[in-house]
């Protein structure tokens, strides 16, 4: 006798599950089919190409209505179900009862809507179904038109990549540190990112929504973020994730957790009601991608028909195209302990793969770029292989067993022709590449034909690199210091490829320049943070998680892990409110130390970390502001007291010594930097063994640089002799800038110099006018973000000083 | 094991870390990705350096005062270096972090 069966919802799981129905016994049951929405079952999965225009609507529907009429199934789409009374098996719909014998619900799920205020404006809408997928389209017809996605996972991607390629302009707004989290490590997320940039979507992770503003009409306007940024919208798009859709089963009273709980035959706690898709809840588990669906479909059919089947929800893996952009990821690749990692990077390629080990076993892959061999490593995951064998090359896939490792030439192959190789020359991959056919097969010979690497040097090992490049085993690189182990390049090197590729993020450098390292370490991570923030001070945050100590502390540790902490005096001046200042914090925070430095100020040795926000807040209030005496940048200018007040003073040097000092505090530098200011020759102030020394004569001042007192002991040598007081800060600050934007990390002045020469240094900053006039500007474009008072900033936050948690307070027993 | 809530993972910046106080003294909980955390003794065997004040990278972080480097996984210092940091069970719950505290010498009242 055939059976009735009702199915309620009429999307790809319940789908499936007919058409192994179907296929399986095409009598046994009158299938009765409702569906909210006003058609039948259509591949949700293909709505991003209807968005972005490359398919349409009719091209994606899976069941039309020709297949509902050849398996019999009545239709009632377009009718919500009311109610389903169990004790009569009969289901209520909006035209009528229908009386089913078993019944199968696939009512998916709902977006979830964050509730923000201005959440219900008009133009804000989810993306799930073809409705929301239309009034994007609709956007794009209107020129100049914006959008702004709430969620950076696949959905909301999909969603801006659609609207982008409507002609819209996007912004995607994500609350995490990295797109799509849950499938990408971060490495991976930088490539989709800037891969989304390149197509004009604007992404702006680590960012939280306010709440949505609206114009008078009650449409959206714009969204506001915490830190009051505004982003104006014609649409708001929220695409954060969903929830299982569980009214109907909650009203008739089914067991429902996050979802509908079905057991392994997909049943739910009434014996003649099935679940799939969506809704259900198996073992803890709550469903969005298709594959488990599919198998949970497999099962009902089988259930139905009285056979034995069980759903196993098996280790997924995801292979998605993103806009263009191949990704895949399987298994577990973030959180756990005793793992290792496998990270292969081919920045020319922008491929990034990285397979995370537990023992002798594979237990997570990310792949980006790549993903050809997406499926070998899944199955080794999967069936838990021994990859011990195997484990030298097994990052490069089944194809590949053995052999060669990367190309350490790869980063410098990968540069377009007009790439810049030399900036004091102004000379492009391309010259020297035709230079280095042309025959100059040496380091000496290119410099002599195309004046690269004939200047300050900075780019010799990236030349060497072209000539290997070109010229194959013919060319014997001499070997170039690297700047640790995570990378085969130089300091100087990467200074250079930083400038020249635009690398403007961590990220951006480990891969672009092929780091063998996850992300760096402690010896690559504290220079490269450097020589971001030194060449894109707008665009790059300062990472305080790649400084060392007393930078991210924004004091000095000593030996018994309690800080230093030392308040600016201008060119050495101080006052009485400041020393009672200094006093009273002294005292208060029980300072057992109170030194005079060398560089004319006063340290308070030995205070507790978490006292540090307090006392910076309370010599704050004094107007005392941080002495940087722990950074690499300006430390202190040490003046004498000047024609003010010395018989011999030539010069205001205590006048011009606090003028530098406010021009230059708060700067980063590739290592300490101090100034010295002397009123006459008889020099008090010992500025000719200081970074930078000024010596003020009758007829003006004499600057002069790279001079050190410390490991080595080294007189300066004249930089320039001006007339002015200003000619003078001019040249001071050209020569910081000049040191800032190409020297190594961790060399001082003197070492540096010392390299370029201090005829180059002095070609730079005293002789060509223009240039000194343009590094001083840069130096202030740098200037507007860091001339301020760190300790102003920390001292808002004590709770990052503070210990997390206190174990010890309460009563154990 | 008897898992106690002490913080949410925002808390600890990625790659940095924070101090709980606990009786066997101060332990450092190391955030090494979006969602990995790690517990560890906040004491350079070498001399008493805080390693919460270190540099944080891939799976280890390295001693404020004299580079010293400890895999976080083992507690096993790297390199040349011998000696080894005490290493504790934590781990996340939906983005709280969890540390054992019968590991840490916190006995439960129940």
């Amino acid at each position: 006798m055939t059976q009735k069966l009702v199915v309620i919802g009429a999307g790809m799981a319940s789908g499936r599950a007919l058409e192994h129905l179907f296929d399986a016994s095409p009598d046994a049951y009158d299938v009765t089919l409702f569906n909210a929405e006003p058609r039948g079952n259509y591949n949700r999965l293909m709505l991003s190409p209807v968005l972005a225009g490359d398919k349409t609507y009719e091209e994606i529907v899976t069941h039309d209505d020709a297949w509902y009429a050849d398996n019999g199934v009545t239709c009632r789409f377009g009718e919500k179900v009311i109610n389903i009374d169990r004790a009569r098996k009969v289901v209520i719909g909006e035209n009528g009862e229908v009386p089913y014998d078993k019944l199968v619900l696939g009512t998916g799920s709902n977006p979830f809507m964050i509730p923000l205020p201005g959440h219900d404006l008009k133009g804000v809408i989810p993306y799930r179904d073809l409705e929301d997928t239309e009034t994007m389209m609709n956007l794009g017809k209107t020129p100049g038109s914006k959008a702004v996605v709430i969620g950076g996972g696949l959905l909301g991607l999909e969603a801006a990549a659609g609207m982008a390629a409507q002609g819209v302009d996007v912004t995607v707004v994500h609350i995490m540190g990295h797109l799509m989290e849950r499938q990408l490590d971060e490495a991976a997320g930088y490539l989709l990112r800037k891969s989304l940039s390149e197509k004009g979507i604007k992404v702006l992770c680590k960012a939280n929504s306010k709440q949505i503003l609206g114009d008078e009409a009650g449409h959206v306007r714009a969204l506001q973020l915490d830190d009051g940024t505004e982003l104006p919208c014609d649409l708001l798009v929220m695409a954060v994730g969903i929830r299982p859709n569980t009214a109907l089963a909650k009203a008739v009273d089914l067991e429902v957790n996050r979802g509908v709980i079905v057991n392994d035959q997909m049943v739910t706690s009434d014996p003649d009601i099935l679940a799939l898709g969506e809704c259900v809840e198996h073992n803890g588990a709550i469903f969005g991608l298709v594959a488990p669906l599919y198998d949970q479909a497999k099962v009902v059919a089988k259930t139905l028909l009285g056979q034995d089947a069980t759903f196993v929800n098996k280790e997924v893996s995801t292979k998605l195209k993103v806009t263009g952009c191949d990704l895949f990821s399987a298994g577990d690749f973030a959180d756990g302990d005793d793992r290792e990692d496998i990270v292969f990077r081919d920045p020319a390629r922008g491929v990034y793969k990285r397979l995370i080990l537990k023992g002798n076993r594979i237990i997570g892959a990310v792949m980006y770029g790549d993903t050809g061999d997406g499926a070998w490593f899944y199955n080794h995951i999967k069936d838990a292989t021994d990859v011990a064998d195997m484990r030298e090359t097994l990052i490069f896939g089944p194809a590949f067993q053995g052999g060669a490792s990367a190309d350490p030439l790869a980063a410098v192959a990968a540069l377009p022709d007009d790439a810049e190789i030399c900036g004091c020359n102004g000379v492009c991959k391309g010259t020297i590449v035709t230079a280095i056919q042309g025959g100059a097969t040496d380091l000496g010979a290119v410099r002599a034909t195309t004046k690269a690497s004939n200047s300050c040097g900075t780019c010799t090992g990236l030349v060497e690199q072209l000539l290997a490049a070109t010229l194959g085993d013919d060319f014997v690189m001499p070997t170039a210091q690297c700047i640790c182990g995570c990378t085969d390049l130089s300091h100087e090197d990467v200074r250079r490829l930083i400038k020249s590729q635009e690398l403007k993020s961590q990220e951006a450098v480990w891969q672009e320049l092929g780091w063998k390292t996850r992300n760096g370490c402690h010896v690559c991570r504290p220079a490269i943070n450097y020589y971001l923030l030194a060449d894109w001070p707008l665009e790059y945050q300062d990472d305080p998680q790649s400084r060392f100590v007393n930078e991210r502390n924004h004091a000095n540790i000593q030996k018994d892990g309690t800080f230093s902490v030392v308040p600016r005096m201008w060119g050495g001046l101080t006052t009485p409110d400041e020393l009672r200042a200094i006093a009273d914090a002294a005292e208060k925070y029980n300072v057992p130390t109170v030194k005079v430095t060398g560089g004319q100020r006063i340290d308070l040795l030995g205070v507790k970390k978490e006292d540090l926000p307090g006392i910076w807040y309370d010599l704050n209030q004094a107007g005392l502001v941080s002495g940087h005496a722990y950074s690499k940048g300006l430390r202190t200018v040490k003046t004498c007291v000047g024609k003010d007040h010395c018989r011999f003073g030539t010069q205001d040097s205590t006048g011009l010594g606090v003028k530098l000092e406010k021009l230059l505090w708060g700067s980063w530098t590739p290592h300490k930097v101090k100034l010295g200011i002397s009123g006459c020759p008889r020099n008090c102030a010992e500025a000719t063994c200081k970074d930078v020394g000024i010596v003020c004569v009758d007829s003006g001042y004499e600057v002069s640089v790279a001079g050190a007192a410390g490991m080595d002991v080294k007189e300066t040598e004249l930089l320039a002799k001006v007339a002015t007081e200003a000619e003078a800060i001019e040249v001071t600050t050209a020569f910081i800038q000049i040191y800032r934007e190409n020297a190594k990390y961790l060399d001082r002045g003197y070492k540096w110099v010392a390299k370029v020469g201090l005829d180059w240094v002095k070609q730079q900053v005293v002789d060509d006018l223009e240039n000194r006039k343009a590094l001083v500007d840069r130096f202030e474009i740098s200037q507007s973000i860091y001339r301020k008072d760190p300790w102003a900033e920390h001292a808002k936050e004590p709770a990052k000083y503070a210990p997390l948690a206190n174990l010890t307070l309460e009563a154990a027993e | 094991m008897s898992w106690i809530d002490i913080g949410h993972i925002e808390d600890i910046p990625l790659r940095g870390a924070r101090i709980i106080k606990t009786p066997v003294g101060c332990v450092a909980i190391f955030r090494t990705d979006e969602a990995e955390v790690f517990a560890a003794s906040d004491t350079c065997p070498h001399k008493g350096g805080p390693l919460s004040d270190g540099i944080v990278h891939g799976k280890s972080v390295t001693c404020p005062l004299h580079n010293w480097v400890f895999s976080l996984e083992t507690g096993e210092a790297q390199g040349a270096d011998e000696g080894q940091i005490a290493t504790y069970p934590v781990r996340l719950e939906n983005q709280r972090i969890l540390i054992d505290g019968d590991a840490v010498g916190k006995r439960t009242a129940a």
